[in-house]
């Protein structure tokens, strides 16, 4: 047993050795390349990466227990760019306008609830139908995106609310509102996932579904759960960074589902379902946007940024692998 | 042929894992045209010897010969270039390709230009087959056959090379009767082609009906060569397992209590028709009968997983309607299904949450799940049904069979059912644990429950049983008494040669 519970350290600890690899090799290269005279492990930089993270970090936790579920969601850029317009465009509705600063809320409210409702059609789709969870996500993510187009063509939706953007811009403890929405995110799923029911049920639906039938555990509202919960989270994240931006274009939120799931992976959650961490996807996500930053820090650009992560991606799940066949035999490929 | 040379030979393997000696010097023959059965309790280190043999794992000591000549067998291929093929017990074959494409999966024949010579793959196949002496043809879809004739098609792909030895893993695992026949005619054609077979199983009447000598294994060691014709279950038992095993027959000694469940003109389409039966508190029912009799699809309506076409079921007197395992453990009616593996566990999931799995809902504090009260149950079934592990956050993947399938139990036990129906309880339990399984059986009648045993193996049925069941093709042929039961009546019954019906 404790074989088995130093390997399970290894394998999620890993991210957070990646982590610290970033960060010494970093500030190290940096002090040769930097284009900056910044140091890169500057408090301020580090709080701001946080912040940076929180778009897709919010909704790679979301889709942490999607995946543990045995499920994926393609959807979620689309409902991250359909919220986003609801909540920009609600505060010009007239009645909403006479309403002050209370239609702030109530804007909130409307997009989180287009998140629910949105993920609802996917966790109902999937659920009744029996559709593998890829496909139709698939087909939702088509048909989301385009409402998004049919609401306001190719324009962007703006909306500038002070009040918003001051909400966003807060820090309370040197930590930015998104952050802390982060976080937020971190602590309520992490129990979700490793205290609850409703967690419990679906790492073992992911593990093995018809073990999970045989035990009485119904499936099927276990899946429309999460896609709830993922279509919230999806709309919360737009909810934290559209406050503060004011502007949505209708191709925001693209390949946010590709990232996601690469921060997901990354932090050592299993594409087939039933195993998998919150805390391992936020070190994921940490440890892109710190790629990403450090890489930018040393002068790479974009390109270059992605090709790395790509790479790096392919790097960390061989090196999984090999972790987790040791001592195993595994065929040959 | 030449009997004083082995085909293969095994000197002194030796392998280990860390920890683990898993092969501690094993040496063993195997003689041209004989059937030799390689027996032992699971962990015996019977999977480990054969991945040595096929070359899947390298042995730390010892030597390999093939035909009296040291070889090595660096992989899978290495071996069957030599001569040295497996039949698996788990089919490795492409559903969707033909007969003929799984056959020379990997070795096509080909033309110039890497295509396929199409002609020259169907006619080999169609020679191979008629080896066989098989109903199917090379072109078909291997995803049409039956389990019995995939099968053939993975003997038929052990026969492209000239075997010189043919290992079988439990063969006959998921074989009704007559195709077993057919298994064992084809095992005896190579036979007399002077092929050896080595023949592994744990079902002593198949060994004893076509083996010519039995090797043992326990813990890793070999323990011995017997002549077949020259010992019998005993002797072989007290070998595997250092002791002999009680299997005499059982009658409950205690009051039966009322009648728990009651199933009247019970029907599912094709798959079971007009099926009664009850059972009573305190009583083990047992349901015997070939595989595909329809006893597994019953105790599947019973639990909510099929919805019957036709009948009622009674728990307590009263009619009840079951529409999904969901209602059925509501009404305390407990599956403990035939796969463990693929039915009954979460194999990724540690003891403790198995256990719980079914009840977790119930034992929250709040929103969360309570860790002690989850626990009080773990610990109180592992003491109960002495289940064997380092702990509870051991992952029940690395548990052995037995100890697999007192999880199962306990899960279902720590819910209080009335009714618990157990699908082959031993399946795949080495010899040792088997009677610790039986006599749990015994115990849970003993203390009330109505049990209900779904079972292939007529020794387990008869040892455990109070009244059996005796199904053939869907249909209950005559339910015995402890009484009437003899094992040339059970298996006239359950092959259709009965003319007295239940009533």
């Amino acid at each position: 047993m404790a074989m088995h519970n130093s390997k399970d350290m290894i394998k999620q600890g890993g991210i957070w050795v990646f982590i610290l690899a970033e960060l010494v090799f970093f500030s190290i290269a940096g002090h040769y390349w930097s284009v900056s005279n910044q140091a890169f492990m500057d408090p301020g930089n580090m709080l701001l990466l946080l912040k940076q993270s929180a778009p897709i970090g919010i909704i790679a936790l979301g889709m942490t227990i999607i995946m543990i579920n045995g499920n994926i969601d393609l959807s979620v850029g689309a409902i991250f760019a359909l919220s986003a317009v609801v909540l920009l465009d609600s505060l010009s509705w007239p009645f909403m306008v006479a309403l002050g600063d209370w239609a702030l809320p109530l804007a909130w409210g409307f997009a989180l609830l287009t998140g629910v409702t949105l993920g609802a059609i996917n966790g109902l789709i999937v659920w009744k139908t029996g559709i593998d969870a890829f496909i139709v996500t698939l087909a939702s993510m088509l048909g989301f995106r385009g409402l998004v187009f049919m609401y306001n063509g190719e324009q962007p939706t703006s909306n500038l609310n002070w009040t918003l953007v001051d909400f966003a811009e807060a820090q309370v403890l040197g930590l930015h509102t998104a952050s802390w929405f982060l976080i937020g995110t971190v602590v309520v799923l992490w129990f979700v996932t490793t205290r609850t029911n409703h967690g419990r049920n679906a790492y073992a639906i992911g593990n093995n579904r018809e073990a999970a039938v045989n035990a009485g555990i119904r499936v099927g509202p276990h899946f429309m759960w999460n896609f709830m919960l993922i279509g919230f989270l999806a709309a919360l994240s737009a909810v934290v960074f559209y406050s503060e931006s004011g502007s949505v274009n209708p191709n925001d939120g693209m390949l946010y589902e590709l990232w996601a799931i690469t921060a997901v992976v990354l932090g050592g959650t299993k594409l087939a379902g039933g195993y998998g961490s919150i805390i391992g996807t936020l070190g994921g996500v940490i440890a892109i946007q710190l790629l990403r930053k450090g890489l930018g820090h040393i002068g790479a650009d974009t390109q270059t940024v992605n090709l790395v992560i790509g790479l790096i991606l392919i790097a960390v799940l061989f090196l999984d692998r090999q972790l987790t066949r040791k001592g195993k035999e595994e065929l040959k490929i | 042929m030449n009997d004083l040379q082995p085909v293969l030979r095994l000197e002194g393997i030796v392998k280990t894992f860390p920890g683990v000696r898993a092969l501690d010097g094993v040496s063993f023959d195997l003689r041209p045209g004989e059937v030799h059965a390689l027996m032992g309790e699971n962990g015996a280190g019977k999977s480990t010897l054969m991945k040595v043999l096929g070359g899947v794992l390298a042995p730390n000591a010892g030597q390999i010969y093939v035909a009296e000549k040291p070889v090595s067998m660096t992989n899978p291929q290495a071996a069957k270039a030599l001569g040295v093929v497996f039949i698996h017990q788990e089919l490795s074959l492409a559903g969707e390709l033909s007969v003929a494409e799984n056959i020379f999966l990997g070795e096509l024949p080909l033309k110039s230009f890497g295509r396929v010579d199409w002609k020259k793959l169907y006619a080999d196949t169609d020679k191979i087959l008629k080896t066989l002496n098989v109903s199917f043809n090379a072109r078909t879809r291997v995803g049409d056959l039956s389990i019995a004739n995939q099968q053939m098609v993975e003997i038929g792909r052990a026969l492209t090379v000239d075997p010189r030895a043919v290992i079988f893993d439990e063969p006959t695992a998921s074989l009704t009767d007559a195709e077993k026949v057919v298994l064992f005619e084809v095992i005896a054609d190579l036979q007399t082609r002077g092929v050896g077979i080595i023949y592994i199983s744990h079902r002593m009447e198949e060994i004893f009906k076509i083996t010519d000598r039995i090797s043992v294994l326990r813990d890793g060691q070999y323990r011995g060569t017997l002549n077949t014709a020259e010992t019998d279950e005993d002797k072989v038992t007290q070998l595997m397992i250092g002791r002999s095993l009680d299997l005499s027959r059982n009658v409950s000694h205690h009051e039966m209590g009322d009648i728990a469940l009651e199933v009247r003109g019970l029907s599912c389409g094709h798959l079971f028709e007009d099926v009664s039966f009850n059972v009573r508190k305190g009583e083990v029912l047992g349901f015997y009968g070939l595989v595909g009799a329809g006893r597994t699809e019953i105790a599947e309506t019973i639990f909510g997983l099929r919805t019957p076409s036709a009948g009622q079921i009674l728990l307590n007197g009263q009619e009840v309607q079951i529409n999904s395992p969901i209602e059925a453990i509501r009404l305390g009616i407990a599956l403990v299904p035939e796969d463990r593996k693929d039915q009954g566990l979460v194999l990724g999931m540690n003891c403790k949450d198995n256990m719980t799995l079914p009840q977790i809902g119930r034992l929250t504090k709040g929103p969360f799940v309570s860790d002690r009260a989850e626990l009080a149950i773990f610990d109180k079934y592992r003491d109960k049904l002495d289940i064997r592990t380092p702990g509870w956050r051991q992952s029940v993947g690395n548990l052995s069979g037995g100890n697999q399938q007192k999880i199962v139990i306990g899960k279902w036990l720590s819910m209080h059912p009335e009714v618990l129906i157990v699908d082959e309880p031993t399946r795949g339990i080495d010899v040792g644990s088997k009677s610790e399984i039986h006599n749990l059986i015994r115990d849970l009648a003993a203390q009330g429950f109505a049990v209900i045993v779904i079972s292939s193996e007529m020794p387990e049925v008869l040892h455990v049983s109070d009244r059996i069941v005796a199904m053939f093709a869907g249909r209950v042929m005559r339910e015995f008494t402890s009484e009437d039961v003899t094992e040339d009546n059970l298996i006239q019954a359950i092959s259709g040669l009965t003319g007295d019906k239940a009533a």
